[in-house]
């Protein structure tokens, strides 16, 4: 190859070489061409979207639980409160054993089989990656000694929380409900309410009573902090705060000294009491006995207590005075009189004889009064001091349902009453429609004849009679009752009254009052079915007692109180209001298996009235059952 | 010898344009670096002893006239390969897999040294072959290829491999390696993308897959390229400014101080930013083809070129794979990244470029 040649094949090769350089060029332009779109791309066109996904990495917002509003009585005595404590709480996906760190954390602190078995629950209701308590209420010895040894327990930790107390307890439950974790269907309903932002970090939510129904106004607004935190979730800085708002204050109208008294004043019976300001309809004492320990309920009640509450045959867990509902007995008696006063189907003047039965025209079949012998020649106002039956059973007839039905509505009988606890019962005034409905018979003659006397079909429960008694002592004004009187925010201006609702309005007129009111003031003195409720008291007491049966009575057969059982013997009833001039407190006092109401209804009511109107406290409780009276109403 | 005359026998074989560009992106490398490890230097004086070794190396060579290059060109691919059949038979493994080879006093990388070695042997192949390029020496440089590429393949080492091969390729592709063949490669490599699919390993697979939907495992595999990807999108025009990105700052990037560095830069300087440095990029790029274009030799053209060519490709494919483009595949930021290894190997790289720039006239005359 000759020099040239070669020069002239190296030139070849050269240009050659250089056009896939320029190749080479391109090509890196162009990969970094489309790295230039790339980048404007991602941080020119969709800036704002990385932008904000940067912050949400970034910024995590750690609500801040406001604390539950206070729960106070009328004169602002403390009914529901909230104070911090630790709890030792485990996260079982943590822990490897829970068996054997169970037992472990028994040595240090005192692990009972009732924490136990509450922690199994909790176990099998959440998933286990949540932090489930063990113990609440740890000592601060207990802490001390727990935190010398955590290093021993991964996946175990002691957590401050506020407790909500109850320092009434019992005597409160039934009224105040109580506080519980928040389950599934709870979080379900707070979305659809679409709160649920609002209940971030919030553990706990009113289950019952009022703490159920006042949740909104209870649980306050939860704040928040915005906290810059890194990948692994842990807070780096504070950005902002914004403060949490306590929940508001409950003041009831309920006087936490006037329920104690009441409860006190059951002794043994199981029952109901409701007492109300008959001006407005405020709930003055709201007693459904045997309560229960509302604390068992608030980390989830252990099986075993659960148990006992459950089946027990006092049924602790029924709230009586709501859910209740029994034959009025002879407490429809003064409204009976009032709706024949009203239809002006019996003047007051009319007397009827009592041969101690009463038959319908055309029947054999004998309506017995309780007193064998009948009580002689009666008019309206002997019929409710002596309650004579007869009477009421010819007033059933003469008005017919129709009338009853329409003017007992007038009180409310029939209908919930409206008190703010939820699950209240409605009762039964029954009507020829109702019958129709509910056993596709027609309506008959004896039917009404035993609504007269408040054992037919009809049923009210403690607080319907005691809302009706309120306007038995109010011309016949209805108001819808409650507990709460105020809601307070924390810096105790009041936020708002809870207005008096006028439901019905019967309109007594002035001497149909006045003559029922006389009636029901001589059922108090000798002579009346309830001597006992106002012997010796210095201000008057209308009254009037009332049994409900518990077993049907044979026809000819006699009721004979020793001889049934306790369980089976009567309701006893006892419906007041007092001072009778100028009622200031109308209640309703419901003794279950006490027999007669004079007897064991009417002192426990006496002993509320006296403590309300004079601040007289009682000297010593009613104690047993057996100690009831023998007399008969 | 005065110190100016010092100065100017250290310098003589170092070339200004080039170095300035390297000085400009290991500036860069120490600020994202402090940054990047939470505003401390350790990451960063650490980074500097690398530089320190790996200059003087690129010294060395950038002084070592090319005919000793040339000569070392097959021992060094031996060795190379020696070490990568070591590798396979005695390997380390770490991470899942075996790529570190102990010889006694430390443990080494062997595909590291076959980054240069490859290109280093084909290119010298061809240099004594030059006259008669037929299809006999290509498959030959295939093969000197192929070999050292799959041995680390199977390593498993994807992205390495990958790379070693586009070496090796555009050392092929500049000697003038015929279209047909280039695009009959272009073709059967599609065609076997199945095949190679099949023999992945399920990580590789995984990661190709998390280029297209990588929110499918957002807190395993896809995490990488996600919080990658809101860095640089939040990063935004002119960046959230130094010290203050907050993926990089809050931990939420991985691997921030090597592979995903990138991350944390584009998040504090934005657009801005990366122009800036796709601009640094390109100018030492751009020094690379005038030397290549300048060089004397047809090895020297070949060896310039595919260094040239690759250190493109190598920031190209991280900064394509920490914006989301392409597959997570473990390559480092050329000169930015921490890192001493591939510190040394890029620099002996342009040593080699500034030997073959500052030799030539000696070859010339």
């Amino acid at each position: 190859m000759s020099l040239r040649a070669e020069l002239r094949d190296s030139q070849r090769e050269i240009s050659r070489f250089q056009l896939r350089l320029a190749v080479g060029i391109g090509f890196v332009l162009v990969l970094f061409g489309i790295l230039l779109v790339r980048f404007l791309y991602l941080q020119v066109v969709r800036h704002d979207y990385y932008d904000t996904l940067a912050e949400n990495n970034r910024i995590s917002l750690v609500p801040i639980v406001p604390n539950r509003g206070l729960i106070l009585d009328r004169n602002g005595v403390v009914l529901a409160h909230n104070f911090s404590g630790y709890t030792l709480e485990i996260t079982p996906s943590k822990v490897a054993d829970l068996e054997a760190t169970i037992n472990e954390l028994a040595t240090l602190v005192e692990i009972a089989p009732r924490d136990r078995r509450r922690f199994k629950k909790l176990m099998a209701e959440r998933r286990n990656f949540e932090t489930l308590i063990i113990r609440n209420k740890l000592s601060d010895e207990e802490v001390a000694r727990f935190a010398a040894q955590q290093f021993r327990f991964p996946g175990v930790e002691i957590k401050a929380r506020l407790f909500r107390d109850y320092p009434y307890g019992e005597a409160m439950a039934h009224m105040l409900g109580y506080i519980g974790r928040i389950n599934q269907k709870d979080a379900d309903r707070l979305e659809e309410q679409e709160v649920a932002a609002n209940y971030r970090g919030t553990d706990y939510i009113g289950k019952t009573g009022l703490e159920q129904f006042y949740e909104n106004e209870l649980h306050g607004t939860t704040g928040f902090e915005q906290v810059e935190v890194d990948s692994s979730g842990r807070a780096i800085r504070l950005l902002s705060r914004t403060a949490p708002v306590s929940g508001n204050t409950l003041m009831l109208s309920v006087d936490a000294k006037l329920q104690e008294v009441a409860v006190q004043a059951f002794g043994n019976y199981r029952g109901a009491l409701v007492a109300i300001d008959p001006a407005n309809g405020e709930v003055l004492a709201f007693v459904s006995k045997p309560g229960f320990d509302p604390s068992l309920f608030i980390d989830g009640i252990d099986p075993q207590s659960w148990d006992e509450l459950n089946n027990s045959p006092d049924t602790p867990l029924n709230n009586r005075a709501l859910r209740g509902q029994y034959p009025p007995g002879s407490t429809i008696k003064p409204f009976m009189a009032l709706t024949g006063l009203h239809f002006q189907t019996r003047a007051p003047s009319r007397t009827i004889s009592d041969p101690g039965y009463y038959t319908l025209p055309g029947s054999a079949h004998r309506y017995r009064d309780w007193k064998k012998d009948g009580h002689g020649s009666v008019d309206l106002f002997k019929s409710i001091v002596v309650s004579c039956d007869t009477y009421y059973y010819g007033l059933a007839t003469e008005l017919g349902i129709d009338r009853i039905f329409s003017y007992l509505s007038e009180f409310g009988f029939g209908k919930k009453t409206g008190i703010d606890i939820e699950g209240e019962s409605a009762g039964l005034l029954p009507s020829q429609e109702w019958k129709a409905k509910r056993f596709k018979q027609k309506w008959y003659a004896g039917d009404t004849v035993s609504v007269g006397i408040g054992q037919g079909y009809n049923l009210v429960t403690p607080m319907q009679l005691a809302v009706a008694t309120a306007a038995l002592a109010n011309n016949g004004a209805v108001y819808q009752p409650h507990l709460v009187r105020e809601v307070r925010s924390l810096g105790n201006q009041k936020v708002r009254r809870i207005p008096q609702v006028k439901m019905f309005d019967a309109q007594v007129p002035a001497e149909h009052q006045e003559l029922v009111r006389r009636a029901m003031i001589a059922v108090t003195q000798p002579g009346g079915t309830a001597v006992l409720a106002s012997a010796g008291a210095p201000y008057a007491i209308a009254g009037k007692t009332g049994t409900a049966q518990v077993i049907g009575i044979k026809q000819g057969a006699s009721y004979n109180e020793g001889s049934v059982a306790e369980r089976y013997r009567d309701h006893a009833w006892f419906i007041a209001y007092a001072p009778a001039e100028q009622p200031k407190i109308a209640l309703v006092v419901l003794a279950e298996n006490g027999g007669h109401g004079g007897g064991t209804a009417a002192p426990i009511a006496r002993k509320v009235m006296d403590y309300y109107l004079l601040g007289k406290l009682p000297d010593a409780p009613l104690t047993a059952p057996a100690d009831a009276e023998a007399e008969n109403d | 010898m005065t110190r100016r005359q010092l100065w100017q026998r250290f310098n003589a074989h170092l070339d200004q344009p080039l170095l300035i560009g390297i000085l400009l992106l290991l500036l860069i490398s120490l600020l994202v670096l402090f940054s990047a490890d939470n505003a401390n230097v350790d990451q960063a004086l650490k980074q500097l002893v690398n530089i320190g070794v790996a200059f003087a190396l690129m010294w060395l060579v950038a002084n070592l006239p090319l005919h000793y290059l040339m000569r070392s060109a097959v021992p060094i691919y031996l060795l190379g390969l020696a070490l990568l059949l070591g590798v396979a038979l005695f390997g380390e493994i770490s991470h899942g897999a075996r790529r570190w080879l102990n010889i006694g006093i430390a443990t080494i990388q062997p595909s590291e040294l076959m980054k240069i070695g490859v290109p280093l042997m084909m290119a010298w192949y061809f240099e004594k072959y030059e006259a008669s390029l037929g299809l006999r020496h290509c498959i030959v440089a295939a093969v000197l290829l192929l070999v050292p590429v799959a041995l680390i393949a199977r390593q498993p080492d994807l992205g390495t491999a990958l790379l070693i091969a586009a070496s090796g390729f555009y050392v092929l592709f500049l000697a003038g390696l015929s279209w047909k063949i280039i695009a009959g490669l272009f073709v059967s490599a599609l065609a076997s993308a199945p095949v190679l699919w099949s023999m992945m390993h399920d990580y590789q697979r995984h990661r190709i897959l998390m280029l297209f939907d990588p929110s499918q495992d957002a807190l395993g595999k896809g995490y990488h390229t996600i919080q990658a990807t809101i860095a640089v999108g939040s990063g935004g025009l002119l960046g959230k400014g130094y010290l203050n990105g907050t993926q990089g700052r809050l931990d939420f990037l991985p691997e921030r101080t090597t592979d995903f560095i990138f991350a944390v830069y584009a998040e504090e300087f934005g657009l801005i930013g990366n122009l800036v440095l796709l601009g640094v990029y390109l100018y030492v790029i751009g020094r690379g083809f005038v030397i290549t274009a300048n060089a004397s030799t047809y090895f020297t053209r070949l060896m310039a070129g595919s260094i040239t060519l690759t250190f493109a490709t190598y920031a190209f494919v991280n900064m394509g794979m920490v914006s989301g483009i392409l597959p997570v595949v473990g390559v480092p930021l050329p000169l930015v990244s921490y890192g001493g290894t591939s510190m040394l190997t890029l620099l002996l790289g342009f040593g080699i470029l500034m030997s073959i720039e500052t030799h030539k006239k000696l070859v010339q005359t």
